[in-house]
């Protein structure tokens, strides 16, 4: 199963192709052993053949009847065909979005809001399988990801701002939180599921109504979702879903009954989001991009570290916004370091989402395929070190291989851009306050990783790192208990824990 | 009591040292300003040394750089004094010198803030006349009601100062995550807030825009009220002989049409109030904060800047706005051994 690529010519096959072999078997074989395929069956996903968009409680066709398709990114086969919104159905969604806020669900009390988001909870955990496999077809991620991270946190994102519906006026002393209608959520690719919950759910919990368009390549979890709100009978309108391309979310953002803007993706979008609602009293809350510092000490537990690394950029194929995508390790460590992890890289399993012993699917797009492939293609030229482990990757689809540079200077696009992929750049560092302006040295600000077995250095590095999130001695954790955002060009506001409620009440005199 | 025995032997003293304040403050406030006074002085009478007021910047009191001033008419059209006509340059400098002194503000203890900025209020009620006769020239009140006015403004400042060590408390939590991590949220200052001080109330409003982001730790470019900056000028007379170290607040007096812009634009300010940037600005300011992700605390546009009441105390005191200019950072560790 495993055996050297050497069919493709491109620079970076070929370097990963001349990779020293770190298991010194000198075959050229990575791993001396294989694994049986281990395939999750497909069959709990019964795919329709076209999907409507969610308007009003009801499957409606786009205004115009135009679709798109929407594919399996690890096979490149279409899965089904969805409607395109257009203005139109922008107008139509968030009609029916105020109509509820006024009639049915902004009429309900807290302690009955409550109850449909535990419903809701409910019935994605009795339906996580068919939610994971879907999820994985659409998006490309480990079937072992999304069946054990995206769809339990889903969930219990719901169950967690379920409890909150009745509960406001403790989460804001003094104050009377009131909801500010129709809110406008706009989610990225990478954990389709998940972003919807965290958007949803404290939107739903503080009394307002929805309209939610999903990322053009992965429409499906949302459209399923669908189908969750029908089930848990949820007033029509409450929820609305509109999948389509950028220019339909700009036409949402910049709707004039839309009272907040929510929005997670790249920090360029951002920006014209954020122009979008300007001069508008519309709330906004951004969460944006990042290029997250991962700083390991020498003293700190290298094994452990070694596996916080991985999961910190091959988390999801690195198409993490807080992903760990810059290593900065203390130079006394720094070759044992790299030579573990160099260990450590070849025995990841890259390959089909739906096999259970995959630990990087197929990325998300042909277009983020390519602008991995050119960021890449980048830091080989501006001299950086290029480090592949030798594993074969599917014929078909969209897969890269894990790829770690050394000899990255801060200069380096590599090390400067965010890459939303599986790619890890490793830069050096003698004393903590080097670590501290190397990991502060950029404009974004979502999250940061500190390895140290001493506390006081943890607390020390914690209060000095520019970013919303700190791990310390492990990384890319999430809970929805846990407020998650941004510093600096990472965006702003929270998302999750009772701060996550703040971005969507108005908060009135008592 | 002891206190308050006190004051009026204070407040006495500060009046006879400086006979412009007494003046200014008897009930027909500069009705005939001194600049033109068509009657040459007696030679009995004595000439009162008259103030030049000032940009405040790293704890300096510069001039603009641009040597530009503009004429201050009270309510009544009287001729009240020439302020300065901050520049670009003049702001750049602003921001500058707010970012180095960022750091050493927020890394002070919370209650050490809190004191340092009580202090501040303290040194008002010592230039309570002054202010007085400042607010009631600028913003044509009653001596009673421009009184008042100054009073809440002590008040509110005091208000806020408590703060400084409770935020965190009430901002900040613990999460219980279901996993075993230790996890727990704290609040952070923002860094450099660019504060966009109100139009018309031009002591009262301006504290209440101006001590939320400095009591959690954000240092502040402050612009003030375009027309009335006369109080404003006083406080950065206050705010430099209190113990707030230079740098934390830096006062510019000018133009919005030409310094909101540069503030908004500026890629080393963090967030912006934008209080008092008027309703034809606003769309501008907002498109220049997006190029950086600013945080923005707006005005709603369904209240009026000009009818916004800051005696309300319920409407003004508002942890919200302390909020406005923090980041929540979250922190996890993993429980074991």
């Amino acid at each position: 199963m495993r055996h050297m690529a050497s069919s493709d010519d491109s620079a970076v096959a070929r370097s990963a192709a001349a990779a020293p072999n770190s298991w010194g078997f000198g075959d050229g074989q990575a791993i001396p052993w294989d694994y049986a395929p281990a395939p999750e069956a497909r069959d709990i996903v019964s795919l329709k053949e076209r999907y409507g968009l969610f308007i009003g409680g009801r499957e409606v066709q786009a205004t115009g009847g135009e679709t798109f398709v929407s594919i399996d990114p690890s096979t490149e086969l279409p899965l089904a065909s969805v409607a395109k919104a257009t203005a139109a159905d922008i107008d139509k969604a968030v009609r029916a979005a105020r109509r509820a806020y006024r009639r049915s669900w902004g009429q309900l009390s807290g302690k009955e809001r409550a109850k449909y988001l535990f419903r809701i909870s409910r019935i994605l955990q009795e339906r996580s399988r068919e939610f994971a496999v879907l999820e994985s077809m659409d998006s490309g991620k480990p079937i072992k990801e999304s069946r054990d991270v995206d769809v339990p946190l889903a969930a219990s994102h719901f169950w967690y701002y379920a409890g909150w519906a009745d509960k406001l006026d403790y989460a804001f002393p003094g104050r009377v939180a009131r909801p500010l209608g129709v809110a406008a959520q706009i989610i990225p690719w990478n954990f389709p599921l998940l972003m919807l919950a965290w958007k949803i759910a404290p939107a739903l919990a503080a009394g307002n109504t929805v309209v939610l368009k999903p990322a053009s390549t992965t429409p499906l979890s949302a459209l399923l979702f669908a189908e969750v709100c029908t089930q848990a009978d949820l007033p029509p309108g409450t929820v609305n879903i509109v999948p389509g391309p950028g220019e339909v979310g700009m036409s949402l953002v910049t709707h004039a009954d839309v009272d907040k803007v929510a929005f997670t993706g790249s920090t360029e979008i951002g920006r014209k989001i954020y122009r979008g609602v300007a001069g508008t009293d519309k709330a906004l809350t951004l969460e944006l991009g990042g290029k997250a510092a991962n700083i390991v000490f020498d003293d700190a537990p290298l094994d452990q570290a070694i596996e916080g690394i991985v999961n910190g950029i091959y988390f999801n194929q690195g198409e993490v916004c807080c992903a760990g995508s810059r290593l900065l390790v203390q130079e006394s460590i720094a070759e044992t370091l790299i030579d573990k992890l160099k260990d450590r890289l070849a025995t990841i399993r890259v390959g089909d989402p739906l096999d259970k012993n995959t630990d990087v699917g197929a990325i998300n797009s042909k277009a983020q395929l390519e602008k991995i492939t050119e960021l890449v293609a980048s830091g080989v030229a501006e001299g950086a070190e290029l480090y592949q482990p030798a594993c074969d990757l599917p014929e078909r689809g969209y897969f890269f291989r894990p790829t770690l540079f050394t000899n990255v200077a801060m200069s380096h696009r590599i090390a400067a851009e965010e890459i939303f992929g599986p790619v890890l750049s490793v830069l050096t560092f003698r004393t903590p306050d080097e670590a501290v302006e190397k990991a502060n040295n950029t404009p974004y600000g979502l999250s940061a990783g500190i390895w140290t077995d001493k506390g006081s250095r943890i607390l020390d590095m914690v209060s000095k790192m520019k970013a919303g999130v700190v791990w310390a001695n492990t990384f890319n954790r999430f809970d929805p208990t846990s407020p998650f955002g941004g510093y600096k060009e990472s965006g702003f506001g929270r998302e999750g824990g009772m701060h996550g409620l703040h971005a969507y009440v108005r908060l009135e005199d008592r | 009591m002891a206190a308050r025995k006190a004051t009026p032997s204070i407040r006495k003293a500060t009046s006879s040292a400086t006979p412009a304040i007494r003046k200014a403050t008897s009930p027909a406030i500069r009705k005939v300003p001194p600049a033109i006074r068509k009657v040459p002085p007696t030679v009995a009478e004595r000439i009162e040394v008259r103030k030049t007021y000032k940009l405040y910047i790293g704890g300096a009191f510069p001039r603009s750089e641009s040597g530009r001033a503009y004429v201050v008419k009270g309510a009544d059209g009287t001729i009240l004094a020439n302020a300065c006509r901050a520049s670009r340059k003049d702001l750049r400098d602003a921001v500058r010198a707010a970012r180095a002194a960022q750091g050493a503000w927020a890394r002070k203890t919370a209650m050490n803030r809190g004191q340092v900025l009580y202090r501040v209020a303290e040194l008002m009620e010592g230039r309570r006349d002054q202010f007085t006769a400042e607010v009631a020239a600028a913003e044509g009140l009653t001596a009673a009601r421009a009184r008042t006015t100054v009073d809440r403004a002590i008040d509110r400042w005091v208000w806020y100062a408590g703060w400084a060590d409770k935020i965190a408390q009430v901002l900040g939590s613990s999460n219980p995550v279901a996993a075993p991590y230790f996890n727990f949220t704290i609040p952070e200052p923002t860094g450099v807030v660019g504060v966009v001080a109100p139009e018309t109330s031009s002591l009262l409003g301006l504290v209440s825009r101006l001590a939320p982001p400095l009591v959690s730790g954000n240092t502040v470019v402050l612009l003030t009220s375009e027309s009335r900056p006369l109080p404003a000028v006083t406080l950065s007379e206050v705010l430099a002989t209190s113990d707030v170290p230079g740098g934390v607040v830096n006062v510019l007096t000018g133009y919005r049409t030409e310094l909101v812009p540069v503030l908004a634009g500026h890629v080393d300010v963090d967030a912006l109030d934008t209080w008092g940037v008027p309703d034809s600005m606003r769309l501008d300011t907002e498109l220049l904060a997006a190029d950086d992700i600013k945080r923005v605390l707006r005005r709603p546009t369904t209240v009026a800047e000009t009818r916004f009441d800051w005696l309300d105390d319920r409407a003004s005191e508002r942890p919200e706005w302390i909020a406005a200019f923090l980041e929540m950072k979250t922190v996890w560790h993993p429980i074991g051994v």
